[in-house]
């Protein structure tokens, strides 16, 4: 517990002050526009957008340049920004089969229909620095080959066929899609909240937990079915005009995961899934969402719970970086009075042990003579 | 305040669809260089917005399961009333507001039709016209990463 302090308004004023003068740096050097951090820091700005649960690229690129890139500190703007925005509606849900593909990759297949396509991907690539970037150098447009036509059908539509996998999450028809924005978490929670809180889960504790399940605590077998990044069409129900409107589009990443099962009292041998979607390119997030979502269907599916990943409370309850940073750092506000009572304690506590040795000292002593 | 949903046709509903995606998929530049050539300017009158609010974007569990909530994108809506009576709407992503409005103009001046000409020659064809574009070009650039990976077969003993 933190209590009220007073004063200190003038060091806050400078304090401030400074913190705009270090973020503008060394003003010989032209200052950073929104424009330049959303194309050319895409993938900061798309993790911006996707643990603030608020999908909007100039917004999360003004907060990355407002939080000096302290991209948690930007997820924060962006989250309490949009406490000031109503809400107008949900859209009609995206389908992401419909998607113009950017990058489209199984692991499982290597002839799938519709083909596989790397897209822009670190993949590959010998993580070795280039030093070309460290001049304006002339970057070449990209190749262009003829696109094969028609849809490209979802990995998971595919093994459907056989049987051998288990279908897309159902929920009963009168379940509404739990909304972890607008109702306290309760536990257990159904498998779309879940989603909802994986979604904008912090990337590196997802991942972290995903990584836990591979290395055997709560192991699941996975294969990626299918990682698709791509735009999808967002429409609207308006009830002023009976019909849906399409809003515009966004970008996706969705990832299949495909786990081998060998079946428990309450399901067969099979395949099962763990499903990841994240706004933006995203797609080491969208990897560990799946494996974590996976981990957490431990109950459902009749596994043993027995390593954090599967626990939905310990997974759940610390997935949100913006509480979990909130609560961490309000250790460093004024805890003045509580430190005084428990400096006190300790006084108290060394004076009766130090106060009991002595008596039994003089008690040895008595003894000895 | 709200405007009672007209009952219109299946097929007067798609052409609605048709107009309301390309103006959502409009620039603000293409909109504006429409209204800088639209010879009679309307009177427009302002019936709600333009304002932002948020839409919260649902996907499906698995792809093709239940909704679940995937996370908010912010929207911008106007609602406007031509000189002639006809009401427009306009939704589009973002937070651009004069886009909107402008969008919401140009769903009003579609629906009369003495302007849906216009409409459809200076804004929509051209809009559709770009995205394809767009569209193909991205598909194009992609289409040049698409792999075949081989597996090695190993020998027979």
């Amino acid at each position: 517990m933190y209590v009220a302090v007073k004063g200190g308004e003038a060091a806050i004023d400078n304090a401030h002050r400074l913190l705009a003068d270090r973020r503008r740096g060394d003003r010989s050097l032209p200052s950073v526009t929104i424009d330049q951090i959303v194309e050319q820091l895409a993938l900061a700005v798309d993790r911006v957008m996707a643990e603030a649960s608020l999908y909007d690229r100039a917004l999360a690129a003004l907060a990355v340049r407002q939080s000096r890139g302290d991209l948690i500190e930007a997820i924060f703007l962006l989250r309490a920004y949009r406490t000031t925005l109503p809400r107008f509606g949900s859209t009609v849900p995206v389908d992401t089969g419909k998607m113009n593909i950017e990058r489209r990759i199984s692991a499982t297949y290597k002839d799938l229909p519709g083909g596989q396509v790397l897209g822009p991907t670190f993949d590959y690539t010998h993580r070795l620095l280039d030093p070309s970037l460290l001049t304006d150098e002339v970057v070449e447009e990209a190749s262009r080959k003829e696109p094969l036509a028609g849809e490209t059908t979802r990995v998971s539509d595919i093994l459907a066929t056989e049987g051998l996998i288990e279908a897309d999450g159902v929920l009963p028809d009168d379940h509404l899609a739990g909304d972890l924005t607008r109702e306290p978490l309760e536990f257990p929670m159904t498998r779309d909240l879940r989603l909802q809180a994986l979604a904008r889960g912090d990337e590196g504790f997802l991942l972290a937990l995903g990584y836990s399940t591979q290395r055997g605590y709560g192991r699941n077998h996975p294969f990626v079915g299918e990682i698709r990044i791509g735009q999808v069409e967002v429409e609207m129900d308006v009830p002023e005009l009976g019909f849906s409107v399409s809003l515009g589009r966004i970008q996706v990443t969705e990832c299949q995961m495909v786990n081998q099962f060998k079946g428990s009292s309450k399901a067969p041998p099979q395949f099962t899934r763990g499903y990841g979607l994240v706004f933006g390119q995203s797609e080491r997030k969208a990897m560990s969402m799946s494996l974590v979502d996976r981990a957490l269907r431990a109950e459902e599916l009749g596994e043993d719970i027995k390593a954090p990943a599967q626990d939905e409370e310990f997974v759940i309850s610390h997935s949100d970086n913006v509480q979990a940073t909130g609560f961490v750092e309000h250790l460093k506000l004024p805890h003045y009075v509580d430190f005084q009572a428990e400096l006190g304690l300790v006084r108290k506590m060394r004076a009766d042990i130090e106060g009991a040795q002595d008596n039994e000292n003089a008690s040895v002593q008595d003894a000895a003579e | 305040m709200t405007i009672p949903a007209p009952a219109i046709s299946a097929a007067e509903t798609n052409e609605r669809q048709r107009v309301a995606r390309l103006l959502a998929h409009a620039t603000k530049q293409e909109l504006q260089d429409a209204w800088d050539a639209l010879a009679e300017k309307p009177v427009v009158k302002p019936v709600r917005g333009p304002e932002t609010g948020l839409v919260m974007v649902r996907g499906r569990i698995g792809g093709g399961g239940a909704p679940f909530n995937l996370g908010e994108a912010t929207v911008t809506r106007a609602t406007v009333l031509l000189g002639s009576g006809t009401a427009g709407h306009a939704h589009a992503l973002g937070t651009d507001k004069s886009k909107v409005r402008l969008a919401a103009v140009f769903d009003a001046l579609w629906q009369d039709e003495p302007s849906r000409a216009f409409v459809e020659n200076e804004i929509l064809m051209p809009v559709e016209i770009r995205v394809a574009a767009d569209d193909r070009r991205q598909a194009e650039e992609t289409a040049a990463t698409r792999v075949d990976f081989f597996t090695m077969v190993r020998g027979d003993d």
